[in-house]
């Protein structure tokens, strides 16, 4: 932000418009409409895919609509029923703390790894390939593989390994006190490799004189990590914060495929209620409410987003 | 330069839109300008089935020459099915559980079909109690019966033996399911007594049970109907529940079963005793290779209450909504042929039955009859030669599924309501302090608002 700053000062529109001639100002309306025409399967791709589902959303939240028969328009019905559901606060309250949980656990780790990997001057492939390999892994595939870890019985992976050393078994997922905490362990577990390889290709940019400097002056690891790495990484982590902050606000899958929402909606979370509202009953739910709530979300999230960059511009390097 | 880019935005997007309303609509032309009319086709068949299916489709098209059947894998599945049925991706002709059937009438999802229906010349011979599954309010049949069965409790006797239990006499009460789930528990390191608890299964189960200890969880009158949840019946199942989660301990580990899940531990011999559907058998054999030895199955031990009794559920067969008139008469043709005549006639009841052995697919497990007792019986004679199901072990369940009253499911909201009781069944599972009245209490409200925005 500040280096480009001064740059928009120097060259101001005004400036710039008289010394493009008129000839060339044409050559660029071609070159615009070609560029257009690239443009054109974007536009319809994002209009059919993207665009018009949220007007179609925005539309169906004032419905009451079984998409079969003719959708009625009932005003801001839904929206006051979503709000009177008692559910939308249990959920609200479990998805905040599996956002928080998440940027507790699931926040540091990444930076951790790769903070370490950067240290380690043989294998650094290896290490980056092992740290990316559960990317990889379908995220169906990986929660099967995590229930198996998380069987509450005593044959349960991680309850063996407690017993060894005399532990007795835990209820992962069916108890209301760990399950939201499984989850998020699942999904560190699960996410961290991508966000590594973002710190790692970051820490690459660190000028190598800085850490020179700071060994110099006698700096330790931990010194040259807090006064070196982390303000060089602060552009990335304030990105991969707000990105951490969207992506566990709509958490889905983990509560969906480990508990459904359970033990006694423990771990219901606003996506898997906007889920419920749509499909948990079989004959098809209550659309209209899935779309108010699905909107409200959205706008919460923009409005976080957009409060979070206003409040953080000062500290960005970008 | 703005103009342009907003018209060639509003043309792609013109474009798109036709592409995709010129995927909708209307009747779709089959091979040699025949109807087509996609059927449902179980998925995961085994090549000798899908043969034999197709065998009888080439028959019914013989028959019916301007058809051409286009089988399409289905089989209802409560997480897919709402987003087929709003997409309109399901078959012309597919099946629903009872438990959907007035919901799907009430709410137009599926073709009025019940003018085709009473053409039928067995129209009028449907057991009243499994009929009312697909009738509209003025009586008419637009869901048609294909399959009924009542809930009952399944047992492994492997463990039954183990834990020194005689798989010959399963519980006949409460206090002897009590017990002997706690003494499988004990001796066998394996859960007594599971229940399903998740995807709106816990629902229906406590719904079972509260029928089986005479209890109902609505009350309908008229246009209005009431939620009676917090019953003092509803209560005493709960406390069942809970002695035998905390102070047995022989509930096992698991307490977010489904459907699915609950068969896989059942089938892999973590279970002693749960409640299901009576005709569970051959989804247990082919989708979770129980080992038939294992298998026993009696009837859910009713309370001493004259409103006790087992809940009762099923298959229907319907028309996608929105169906022309042709596609309507040829899915009911489709119907009579392909899930009625095996039925009500020897010859297909014999052909169908010798192909499901064939492919090793269960014949004979215990069901209810969709037309009177005595028709149900002689199909039963018909069929008896391929039967191979093992047939002593389920005694206990057929000389007394037909003494047990049967109680419909409730007909109001029912997937809402049930999910509403999957969080109650699990608090009371996972949670030593739970105040099962008042989780009953604050269900019941939110079900009754339901209930009055019907």
């Amino acid at each position: 932000m500040t280096t480009t700053a001064p740059t928009r000062q120097a060259a101001p529109r005004s400036a710039v418009r008289p010394a493009v001639p008129p000839r060339r100002r044409g050559k660029r309306r071609g070159t615009g409409l070609a560029a257009l025409l690239f443009l054109l399967p974007m536009f319809a791709v994002f209009g059919v895919f993207s665009w018009l589902p949220i007007l179609q959303t925005a539309v169906m939240s004032l419905q009451e609509t079984n998409l079969v028969d003719t959708p009625e328009f009932v005003g801001l019905d839904n929206f006051a029923r979503v709000l009177d559901d008692p559910l939308l606060w249990t959920a609200v309250r479990n998805t905040m703390w599996f956002a928080f949980l998440a940027l507790v656990i699931g926040y540091p780790a990444p930076l951790v790894l790769a903070v370490l990997m950067n240290e380690v001057r043989r294998l650094r492939g290896l290490y980056s390939a092992l740290a990316y390999l559960p990317v990889v892994v379908p995220p169906v595939v990986a929660v099967l593989l995590w229930k198996f870890f998380y069987d509450a019985g005593p044959n349960g992976l991680f309850n063996t390994v407690l017993g060894w050393f005399g532990v007795a078994p835990v209820a992962w997922l069916q108890d209301g006190g760990t399950a939201m905490v499984s989850l998020v362990v699942e999904s560190t577990w699960a996410a961290m490799g991508g966000t590594v390889i973002i710190y790692l290709a970051a820490l690459t940019r660190v000028p190598p004189e800085l850490y020179e400097a700071a060994e110099i002056d006698g700096a330790s690891v931990w010194r040259k990590v807090w006064h070196v790495t982390l303000p060089q990484l602060r552009g990335v982590l304030l990105i991969t914060f707000i990105l951490q902050i969207v992506g566990t606000a709509q958490v889905f899958l983990e509560p969906f495929l480990f508990t459904g929402g359970g033990p006694a909606n423990r771990t219901t979370t606003v996506l898997l209620l906007i889920y419920n509202y749509a499909f948990a009953s079989s004959l098809g739910g209550d659309y209209g409410a899935a779309t108010a709530l699905s909107l409200m979300l959205a706008v919460v999230l923009a409005l976080l987003s957009a409060l979070y960059f206003r409040l953080t511009r000062s500290w960005s390097t970008t | 330069m703005k103009s342009s880019r907003f018209t060639a935005t509003a043309a792609a997007t013109l474009v798109a839109a036709l592409a995709v309303a010129g995927c909708a609509g209307g009747d779709q032309e089959g091979s040699g300008g025949r109807l087509a009319l996609t059927v449902a086709i179980d998925p995961g068949l085994e090549q000798g089935a899908v043969d034999a299916f197709n065998a009888r489709v080439a028959a019914f098209e013989q028959a019916n020459p301007d058809v051409d059947v286009q089988p399409q894998e289905y089989k209802w599945d409560a997480t897919t099915f709402t987003a087929q049925l709003a997409g309109g991706t399901l078959p012309a002709v597919f099946t629903a559980p009872f438990t959907d059937g007035r919901g799907l009438i009430e709410r137009r999802q599926v073709a009025d079909i019940s003018g085709e229906v009473a053409k039928l010349p067995y129209a009028k011979g449907f057991n009243a109690e499994v009929a009312k599954a697909g009738q509209a309010a003025d009586g008419g049949i637009q869901a048609v019966p294909i399959a009924a069965y009542g809930q009952a409790l399944h047992y492994n006797r492997t463990l039954f033996t183990q834990a020194g239990l005689d798989p010959d006499k399963p519980p006949a009460t409460w206090a002897e399911v009590r017990s002997a789930a706690k003494q499988i528990a004990e001796r066998t390191g394996q859960a007594g007594y599971a229940q399903m608890t998740a995807g709106n299964t816990g629902g229906w189960i406590l719904t079972t049970l509260a029928y089986a200890f005479g209890g109902r969880i609505e009350q309908v009158s008229g246009d209005s109907a009431k939620s009676t949840l917090n019953t003092p019946q509803m209560r005493s199942v709960l406390k069942t529940l809970q002695d035998m989660r905390w102070a047995d301990n022989s509930m096992g580990a698991n307490f977010l079963y489904d459907w699915a899940t609950i068969n896989q531990d059942f089938a892999a011999g973590r279970i002693g005793m749960y409640v299901s559907g009576g005709g569970n058998y051959g989804s247990l054999k082919a989708q979770n290779g129980l080992k038939p030895d294992d298998y026993g199955i009696t009837t859910i031990p009713l309370a001493d209450s004259p409103d006790a009794g087992v809940l009762g559920g099923g298959s229907l067969a319907v028309v996608k909504a929105k169906s022309s008139p042709a596609v309507v008469a040829a899915g009911v043709k489709w119907i009579d042929f392909y899930y009625l005549s095996k039925l009500t006639a020897q010859e297909q009841a014999v052909s169908d039955a010798k192909t499901s052995a064939e492919t090793s697919q269960a014949v004979g497990s215990p069901e209810l009859p969709v037309f009177d007792r005595a028709l149900h019986e002689q199909r039963q004679q018909w069929i008896a030669e391929y039967v191979n199901v093992p047939v002593r072990q389920m005694k206990p369940y057929t000389e007394r599924m037909f003494d047990q009253p049967l109680v419909p499911e409730p007909t109001r909201s029912t997937q809402q309501v049930y999910a509403l009781l999957d969080p109650v069944v699990q608090a009371v599972l996972t949670d030593r302090g739970a105040d099962a009245s008042a989780l009953l209490a604050q269900a019941e409200s939110q079900a009754q608002a339901l209930l009055d925005r019907k």
